[in-house]
């Protein structure tokens, strides 16, 4: 386990440092995810020298929102005077988002896989 | 009474009430019973009950938000499982997670505003889909609240986490990949974990629309405001 950790805890803080020597104004530990991912792929890490950390933390990932979410106590006056648009506008927007999101993702796959049938076959025709 | 403001006490309570929370879920099977909704109010109840406050109660519950970047950065994991279909989909991901990103926020801030918010509460609205952090500096940047948009990011976390995938068969975005993509577009790490629940490809493409949100929301959402004549 003290390997999974250090491995873990060694790229958020190499995000931290990317962060810190750039000023990109991106999260730490965005970068140290992608920087994981990548380092898996060139196998400058191994899976098995993260997986059960990384395994417990996805699997768990909601229960590390409870304190920033009980903060919700800390604006309740601001809340309970604008509650209505709050919500509406969360509500229907996260739908938006995901609707856009989804036939986004369909519509360009379908464009960009007919296009390439229609020019794999006029290879293979040739 | 002062043993309720120990912070190891209400660290233990946190365990306990997410804990209970789950097993209640488990048996009963009801999706309102969200553990992460409900571990929420349950806490909010007992502090407001006994009268500790918030910033007493993140003496413990800050050794929980401190997991949460580490969290972020073990989704590592699952997306360099997924490295391969994300190659061949690089297209379509990006544009998807532009078009949501761009979608999301143009949609809660004209709502909001039509709906007549305060502009310091629109501007804490526009990102809502982003994981807290990145939500919290976007907002600070802009000139928002920072501590409204965490409490709106959760929610919207949980409202996705819970409703995303009845929306998709609403608005038929029917492939896994899109399903994925989007729930972690509009729903951040919370939508992310309701996605692993379903598979763990799904997981991986929302860790994916996580990320890519996450990046353009951080980067874009000056601009989009101003774009659409909100003045920041």
């Amino acid at each position: 386990m003290i390997l999974q950790l250090a491995v873990l805890l060694g790229f958020l803080a190499a995000g931290e440092l990317v962060v810190w020597a750039t000023g990109i104004p991106v999260q730490s530990s965005i970068i140290g995810m992608i920087l994981l991912a990548v380092s898996l792929k060139i196998k400058l890490v191994r899976l098995e020298w993260i997986d059960r950390i990384a395994d417990f933390l996805v699997k768990n990932l909601g229960f590390f929102f409870v304190p920033a979410g009980v903060g919700v106590m800390k604006c309740f006056g601001l809340i309970s005077e604008q509650w209505m648009p709050i919500v509406v506008a969360s509500v229907l927007s996260t739908f938006v988002i995901i609707a856009v999101t989804g036939w986004a993702h369909q519509l360009t796959r379908h464009a960009l896989s007919s296009s390439h049938k229609k020019h794999g076959h006029g290879i293979s025709g040739e | 009474m002062e043993f309720l403001e120990n912070k190891y006490f209400l660290l233990a309570l946190t365990f306990g009430v997410f804990l209970s929370a789950k097993i209640l879920q488990k048996r009963t099977g009801v999706a309102v019973l969200n553990p992460i909704l409900v571990s929420i109010c349950v806490i909010i109840c007992f502090l407001t009950f006994t009268g500790v406050d918030y910033d007493t109660y993140n003496e413990g519950g800050q050794y929980i938000d401190f997991w949460l970047k580490p969290a972020i950065v073990a989704l590592g994991v699952p997306l360099y499982q997924q490295l391969e279909s994300i190659r061949k989909q690089f297209v379509p991901i990006l544009v998807s997670g532009f078009a949501g990103c761009v979608a999301g926020i143009v949609s809660v801030v004209g709502i909001a505003e039509f709906l007549g918010a305060t502009k310091e509460v629109v501007l804490s609205l526009a990102s809502k889909s982003v994981t807290t952090p990145i939500a919290m500096e976007v907002t600070a940047a802009i000139g928002g609240i920072p501590s409204l948009s965490a409490a709106v990011v959760v929610c919207t976390g949980i409202f996705g986490g819970m409703a995303g995938f009845r929306m998709m068969k609403i608005s038929r975005v029917k492939s896994p990949i899109a399903q994925g993509l989007s729930m972690g577009t509009a729903a951040h790490a919370v939508g992310t974990s309701a996605a692993m629940d379903v598979g763990y490809r799904y997981g991986a493409f929302s860790s994916l629309g996580l990320i890519v949100n996450g990046l353009l929301t951080a980067l874009l959402t000056p601009f989009i405001l101003d774009l659409i004549g909100y003045q920041v």
